[in-house]
């Protein structure tokens, strides 16, 4: 119960006026940024962070806690008005959320997505409240061997487990741990990959990588292919639900939850599994089959649950160990450690303010978008419309603001062009992004771990096997890599009945 | 997913040329691992350079997977998104005024300050997107940087210089 006392001096930090404000601004921007299309949360999320910049720690995250969650619920609002999900996470709600709105249930789509998203959010953040610190004190008697085979795992996890192409995803990732590579080697003072260019002495930010990839990327991307037909955007009044749709929404809503939470917090986790299984699981369950395919409710609100709950989940490692598995969780860290917080277990004895102050502010950034969304839905709406040249114009206004505004170099500028280039590339090629940014954020780390394991074993590469958490992180990482051979073998071949 | 039209005829070949990036990286990277002085030392028994080797050899190791696969037909799948449309092939003359308007920021923020470079980055890429209201588009251009400017250097002290408004702003 010493969690729940935590969380309750959090909500009271909470409580202040100025607090509130940030809560507010933060839920606005995000679901403004997040609902434009082409913008998914990582790209919400990383385009608003200078407005943090200004900020003491503590408003700064409550405001960025606003931000990720506004990013979530603009993102399927896009996806279900416009039918093409700027993020994979939404792909499944798009499917039957698009087919309602075409069949005049807009409306309703909106509104069980966004009330199934404010009951697993909060139920997923709650289970955060009780699941984290559990996490932490497991990560606790952690030592440098078991955090070298964890990110060993959530490497193998981003690049090979959650994308369609494994030599793609392990392409994104090596790319990734390159450009995490320059700079000055933590340990020696040596210059790698810098180029003899005094600014990359310090390494590249973060920050800049995650706007180059995400933001200017897409910007370029799209910008080499617009579509110059105007998308038909589908009208949409204010949300509401009848009782039948409560009745048929509040059962998916849950399960989606269950669902979304527990694949959210393990590192190979991600949020497009849970979002699948939970459709899957609706369209069992449901007592209306002949609408899957036309647009059953239970299609977008089970998936947007999941979804939902699973960016909570994936809170977990994020805080506990230090562990992004996600595009956002990785900006978020991004943002922690450019206040010079470092997440991991230490975190909540050092920043108990902070951290439970953050928690809390995801319930409240939560209870704002609920509020707020149902009648603004339609204003939202509008926003559909901007015109594109002006939209991806103010992509890349905002991308190099924030650029620069990290470090006041304008070669960081000519960076970000360089990766949004590399961006470009990438979406040319169908090559993953999560991976990239995962590598960038987690190498220096991994090598830091992996090089303080062979300290402590005087170089011997026996010291890289700890204790049982690693051994059995590379009994896990084998069992991967060993999959596809697996699967041919007898007991895993077995004639599948029809579903 | 359709195919694009360009691309029916045979393998994405472009694709070798990605294979080629991965390779020289990675010799780059490797060069740049054994030019490093190596230092270790009883705190730090393998120093600085192995892991760039590792990532090196990772690098000519997945090159030469991926070429394979490309060999075999395979092929990433372009992303699709809200306002793409795959069917065209790629807009050179958008991308390019695109990248001399985000260069032209980058040389001219510090001397002429983020008001004005900032405006002329709108401006340029909504011009290079296809926005033909030149002077709306100057108008919103003005407003953003101006409003950001205010919004972010003055009001939360982001770093945004004030270049040649110095005193003017």
């Amino acid at each position: 119960m010493e969690n729940l006392s935590h969380l309750l001096d959090g909500f009271a930090n909470i409580v202040s006026p100025i607090n509130l404000l940030m809560a507010l601004i933060g839920v606005v921007a995000g679901t403004a940024v997040g609902v434009l299309p082409g913008i998914g949360p990582a790209m919400t999320v990383a385009l608003l962070l200078p407005i943090t910049y200004g900020l003491e720690p503590t408003q700064a995250f409550i405001l960025f806690a606003g931000i990720y969650y506004g990013g979530m619920y603009g993102g399927s609002t896009t996806s279900i008005l416009l039918n093409t999900p700027g993020e994979s996470s939404s792909v499944v709600t798009a499917i039957e959320g698009n087919l309602m709105a075409k069949a005049g249930r807009a409306a309703q789509a909106l509104a069980t997505a966004a009330i199934g998203s404010f009951v697993a959010g909060t139920l997923a953040t709650l289970a955060l409240v009780f699941v984290t610190p559990v996490v932490v004190d497991f990560a606790v008697g952690l030592g440098s061997p078991d955090y070298f085979a964890i990110m060993m795992l959530a490497f193998l996890a981003v690049s090979i487990v959650l994308g369609t192409s494994r030599v793609r995803g392990f392409a994104s990732l090596l790319v990734g741990l390159v450009i995490g590579l320059i700079g000055i080697d933590r340990v020696t003072g040596q210059q790698r990959l810098t180029l003899g260019i005094p600014e990359l002495a310090d390494g590249i930010d973060v920050v800049v990588v995650a706007v180059g990839i995400f933001a200017v990327g897409e910007a370029l991307w799209v910008a080499a292919h617009l579509r110059r037909k105007s998308v038909a955007v589908i009208p949409v009044g204010r949300p509401w639900l009848s009782r039948q749709d409560w009745r048929r929404s509040w059962k998916p809503w849950l399960r989606g939850a269950a669902l979304g939470f527990p694949f959210g917090a393990v590192p190979a986790g991600g949020a497009e599994v849970p979002t699948f299984l939970s459709y899957a699981a609706e369209k069992k369950l449901t007592k209306h089959p002949e609408e899957f395919g036309k647009g059953a409710i239970e299609g977008v609100a089970g998936p947007e649950a999941a979804n939902n709950a699973s960016a909570a989940g994936s809170l977990v490692p994020m805080l506990a160990i230090g562990l992004p598995t996600t595009a956002v969780a990785a900006v978020m860290l991004a943002a922690f450690e450019s206040y010079g917080i470092q997440p991991g277990p230490l975190l909540f004895e050092r920043e108990p303010i902070l951290v439970w102050t953050l928690i809390a502010s995801l319930f409240l950034g939560n209870l704002l978008l609920l509020v707020l969304n149902l009648p603004l839905a339609p204003a939202w709406a509008r926003l559909l419309r901007i015109p594109r040249h002006y939209l991806y114009a103010g992509i890349l206004f905002f991308a190099s603001m924030g650029a620069y505004a990290v470090n006041a170099k304008p070669l960081d500028l000519v960076l970000l062009l360089l990766l949004g280039l590399l961006g470009f590339g990438m979406r040319r090629f169908g090559f993953p992004v999560l991976p990239l940014i995962v590598g960038v954020i987690l190498g220096p780390r991994a090598e830091l771990q992996g090089r303080r394991s062979l300290q402590l074993s005087g170089g011997e590469l026996s010291g890289l096997i700890g204790g049982p958490v690693s051994y059995t992180i590379y009994a896990i990482i084998a069992l991967i890599l060993l999959w596809p051979l697996l699967r041919r073998l007898p007991i895993f071949t077995k004639p599948r009945r029809p579903a | 997913m359709t195919l694009e039209a360009e691309e029916i005829r045979g393998k994405d070949r472009a694709q070798y040329g990605v294979c080629a990036f991965l390779a020289l990286t990675g010799v780059a990277v490797i060069f740049d691992a054994l030019r490093i002085t190596h230092l270790t030392s009883s705190n730090d028994p393998i120093g600085p350079r192995p892991v760039p080797v590792i990532l090196g050899i990772a690098l000519l190791v997945t090159a030469v997977i991926y070429a394979v696969d490309v060999a075999r037909g395979g092929r990433g799948e372009p992303e699709a998104g809200e306002d793409v449309d795959l069917t065209t092939p790629v807009d050179r003359r958008t991308v390019l005024l695109l990248v001399g308007f985000f260069l032209a920021n980058a040389a001219l923020i510090e001397p002429l300050g983020w008001v004005i470079s900032g405006a002329v980055l709108f401006w340029g890429s909504a011009f290079a997107l296809g926005n033909r209201h030149h002077v709306r588009g100057l108008v919103i251009a003005g407003a953003l940087s101006l409003g950001t400017f205010y919004a972010f250097a003055i009001g939360l002290g982001v770093n945004l210089p004030a270049g040649v408004l110095q005193g003017i702003l």
